[in-house]
């Protein structure tokens, strides 16, 4: 498969801009998630990556093809992409196995060439192939769709949104498989989501967009650990944002004087304290009997009970911002006991050009 | 221990990212969404589709064009006296009368029988879908021949309603029974849900995405009856249409016929204002995850019977009369009435031509309601539009239009089997337009997406999916016209090249002279013709039932 390079690119729909400038490398075989709240921009830039829209500037390169530039745009069913949209958008008309060799040449159309093989490759029974779309469930018209990308034999391959219609049963299991026959066949592909959990867990690199533009661009894990500004760490995961006067190596804020994350530019490690806010995950603050002699004091205010674990509220004694800790299912804390709180691990700093909204709390 | 200095006062309620910063925060909603996702944003008019549907406008304008110049040309104080006269005040209300009653009569029997059809577990489903679309078959004026030839009575405002009615329900039943059956079932669902009896849901939800079928079938009955001639003549209903006629028969070209023809023009914008204004702006194509499932019926049970009888009366009505009526007088007949050879040769003729007329409007239909449909906007909606005048005026005022341009500009046309079918093109639009429109409508535009990115180009795309979804619509609209030609009377009676005579000319010549006896063959001929592409337009739903219980 072929590496993907946008520079550049902005679109507007009417006076209304939708992307502003956008850049992206995707390389060679890898798997990369768009993410952002609907509206930001992520299934224009699909869109356009696809051909069905042309941008306003910028230059789109598939593998040494530049699809678009200005005063050039190459259509759609000349730029070999697998697209998927985001109901699957099977041909009501055609069967399974009319439907997977629709981009094939007329002769290996009638022959029905390559069905078997796709239809393993996106893990579903070959007696599917006669059925018609209609009579399939969401998630296997979801992996007829990628078999049908997939059967040309694609440079790049594109999902909008491909799970958000599925219920929760079929989306894990559709999306493994679904994950799973990229990685099998090495493909490039930019998987367009709203859902930071599906972002994360499948993408080997996740692009954050926000208001037409891409904020960041990292690994899943750096993301996580090391999101650029206060926005982007409250979208890819729960966090706790707390006002604190950050120095040198910690910061102090409510929850008491934190260790704070090595981050990249190490040069800003200047003199003096100045004001910002830390992040802290939900899951890095431990809960403690209210005998024991360390933590900040703290008042149950809500358990939100999720099975596997629980989201607990907590509000600091005597008025101070209440936080979220996220803590195992077992033995949780009753409605306004009194516990102690200790966060473990490192936080991440923000100077105060880097918050977004205000720097209170948040979960 | 050590208190954190900082202590943000608990007023402060919990900011999300959503918060007001100076920085942009990820908005909740967005504002630009409407803009993407289905290239519905895409403003562009491709260049070839954009002249192909220009021109088609402005053929089917040029009736409309031939009035407006005629009225211009003799100046206003003399249009003035020539509309302001009692006689129009008379014939405006006949026609405003006569079509909001059958309208209004064709809307709830239409629609009640497609409900049956569609939704409910009637007996006999198949079986009357196709009675309901019979009558379509059987020409309004050879109709009003079924009940004038055995009940002279039978005229005026009640008995013009009443044989109207039971000719043009099915304009109505056609387009919204297709609806119902590509209406998401989920919709339904999710009111009842909701709390809603079925009937408040089919009030409330599924009345409103009928719209647009409802509202297309109530039009094209209006525009009917605006041009309709054959049937109200015979049942002396004097009308704008019969009266411009009449003027026409007495004045070649008259000066007071083609200012009639102008208030009728004017009460055909009139309708295409009211549909617009009613019509909503949403798109009608299904939403929702995957492809459609068949709906629930609900339960006659106790209500069978009645039902089946109601039925039962309206089918005797709209059929029964006029075939047992043809019947009678082909009996009547001797064998001097039945000349075979004439027969034939007259019934080749309006074959060939019906078929021609009907491929070629469906073929024009095409850009015009591709555009309407793609692009909507304020162009294609003009250009959609254009296309509906043609029937609204009486055949004879295209056929004089047509006549008149041609002598002055294009002479070699004059007295051509080309004329004709123009003629025929330009009043037979609407009918398949409606039908087009609404199957471009409900066809996907991510599909074609899809299939751009397959590899496959604007030309296979159209052929292998595009067409594929909306063949339907296309052959339901190719049959309507074809039916409509090989029915129509006026236009032909002055176009048609000499020598030239169609099934309708040969019957109205007879019936015109009361000779019932020697003018049922023909009639019968129209209906048998008819009878087969009528029973085309209830084959999809056949087909679909039939592939349901294949595949169980």
């Amino acid at each position: 498969m072929t590496a993907l390079t946008i520079t550049g690119v902005t679109k507007s729909f009417g006076t209304t801009p939708v992307l502003e400038g956008v850049d992206l490398h995707v390389p060679a075989g890898s798997l990369i998630a768009v993410l952002g709240p609907s509206g930001c921009g992520k299934t224009t830039l699909l869109r356009l990556i696809a051909g069905f829209t042309a941008p306003d500037t910028g230059a789109i390169v598939i593998g040494d093809q530049t699809v678009f530039s200005p005063g050039r745009s190459v259509p759609p069913q000349r730029r070999r992409v697998g697209y998927v949209a985001q109901e699957g958008a099977l041909f009501p008309h055609l069967t399974v196995a009319a439907n997977i060799t629709f981009g094939l040449p007329r002769s290996a159309r009638k022959a029905g060439e390559r069905v078997p093989e796709l239809l393993d490759l996106v893990g579903l029974d070959r007696r599917l192939a006669t059925r018609f779309p209609h009579e399939l469930s969401g998630g296997q018209q979801q992996r007829v769709a990628l078999a049908r990308a997939l059967a040309p034999g694609p440079s790049i391959v594109l999902l909008d949104e491909p799970f958000s219609s599925l219920d929760a049963g079929l989306r894990e299991g559709t999306r493994r498989a679904v994950v799973q026959a990229l990685r099998e066949i090495a493909a490039t592909a930019v998987l367009v989501t709203h859902d930071q959990a599906e972002a994360l867990s499948l993408a080997d690199q996740v692009a954050v967009m926000r208001q037409g533009r891409l904020v960041q661009l990292d690994s899943p894990a750096t993301l996580y650990r090391y999101p650029c500004d206060t926005g982007v760490a409250g979208f890819v995961g729960e966090s706790v944002l707390l006002p604190a006067d950050l120095r040198q190596a910690e910061a102090e804020c409510a929850l008491g004087v934190l260790p704070l994350r090595e981050s990249g530019g190490g040069a800003e490690a200047s003199a003096g304290t100045r004001h910002g806010a830390v992040l802290i995950r939900p899951e890095q603050i431990r809960l403690h009997p209210s005998s024991e002699a360390t933590g900040i004091e703290a008042r149950v205010a809500g358990v939100s009970f999720f099975g596997h674990d629980a989201a607990v509220r907590l509000d600091l004694v005597p008025t101070g911002p209440q936080v979220t800790a996220r803590v195992l299912g077992q033995d949780l804390p009753a409605l306004g006991e009194l516990v102690r709180l200790t966060v473990t691990g490192d936080v991440l700093a923000y100077p105060t050009d880097r918050t977004l909204g205000t720097p209170a709390v948040t979960s | 221990m050590r208190r954190a200095p900082i202590r943000p006062s608990p007023e402060r309620a919990p900011h999300g990212v959503n918060g007001e910063g100076r920085a942009v925060p990820f908005p909740d909603m967005k504002r630009i969404k409407r803009g993407t996702g289905t290239g519905q944003t895409e403003r562009s008019y491709p260049p070839l589709m954009l002249v192909a549907a220009v021109s088609v406008a402005l053929i089917a304008l040029i009736p409309l064009g031939f009035v407006v110049a005629y009225s211009a040309s003799i100046g206003p104080a003399e249009a003035a006296r020539l509309v302001f006269r009692p006689r129009t005040g008379e014939l405006l209300w006949n026609t405003v009368r006569l079509a909001a009653g059958c309208v209004l009569l064709c809307a709830v029997i239409g629609v009640g029988a497609a409900w049956l059809v569609e939704r409910s577990t009637l007996p006999g489903r198949r079986v009357w879908n196709v009675l309901l679309v019979a009558p379509l078959a059987i020409p309004a004026f050879v109709n009003s021949f079924g009940w004038v030839s055995l009940m002279p009575g039978a005229t005026g405002y009640g008995g013009a309603l009443l044989i109207v009615t039971l000719s043009y329900f099915p304009l109505v039943y056609l387009p919204v029974a297709a609806a119902l059956r590509g209406l998401d079932p989920a919709l339904e669902e999710s009111a009842h849900a909701l709390g809603h009896s079925p009937w408040r849901t089919f009030l409330r939800v599924v009345l409103p995405q009928l719209r647009p079928a409802l509202l297309g079938g109530s039009l094209l009955i209006s525009l009917h009856l605006l041009a309709e001639f054959g049937a109200l003549q015979m049942l002396r209903f004097p009308t704008f249409t019969t009266a411009i006629y009449d003027q026409y028969q007495s004045t070649f070209n008259g000066p007071a016929a083609n200012m009639l023809a102008g208030v009728l023009v004017l009460l055909c914008l009139l309708l295409l204002l009211a549909e617009l204004r009613l019509r909503g702006r949403a798109r009608y194509a299904r939403l929702g995850a995957g492809s459609a499932r068949p709906s629930p019926r609900t339960r006659l049970g106790r209500g069978t019977t009645p039902t089946l009888l109601g039925l039962g009366l309206l089918i005797a009505l709209a059929l029964g009369v006029p075939l047992g009526s043809l019947g009678y007088w082909l009996t009547r007949g001797s064998s001097s009435t039945f000349p075979i050879g004439t027969l034939v040769t007259t019934t080749l003729t309006s074959v060939g031509l019906g078929a021609a007329g009907a491929v070629l409007a469906t073929v024009i239909a095409l850009p015009v309601a591709w555009l309407y449909v793609r692009r909507p906007g304020r162009l294609s909606m003009i250009l959609e539009r254009s296309t509906y005048f043609g029937n609204a005026l009486p055949g004879i005022v295209v056929a004089l239009a047509l006549v008149t341009i041609a002598i002055r500009l294009t002479p070699a046309l004059y007295q051509t089997t080309a004329l004709l079918l123009t003629a025929y093109a330009i009043l037979f639009l609407p009918r398949t337009m409606v039908n087009v429109r609404s199957a471009l409508a409900q066809a996907p535009p991510v599909l074609e997406d899809v299939a751009h990115a397959l590899g496959a180009g604007r030309l296979a795309t159209f052929r292998r999916v595009t067409l594929r979804l909306i063949a339907p619509g296309l052959g339901a609209g190719t049959a309507l016209v074809f039916i409509a030609i090989v029915t129509e009377l006026t236009a032909t009676l002055l176009l048609a090249p000499i020598g030239t005579q169609t099934l309708a000319t040969r019957f109205w010549s007879h019936s015109d002279s009361i000779a019932y006896a020697a003018s049922a063959p023909y009639a019968a001929l129209m209906v048998l013709i008819s009878a087969p592409a009528t029973y085309l337009l209830t084959r999809e739903t056949r087909n679909r039932e039939a592939k349901e219980g294949a595949r169980g």
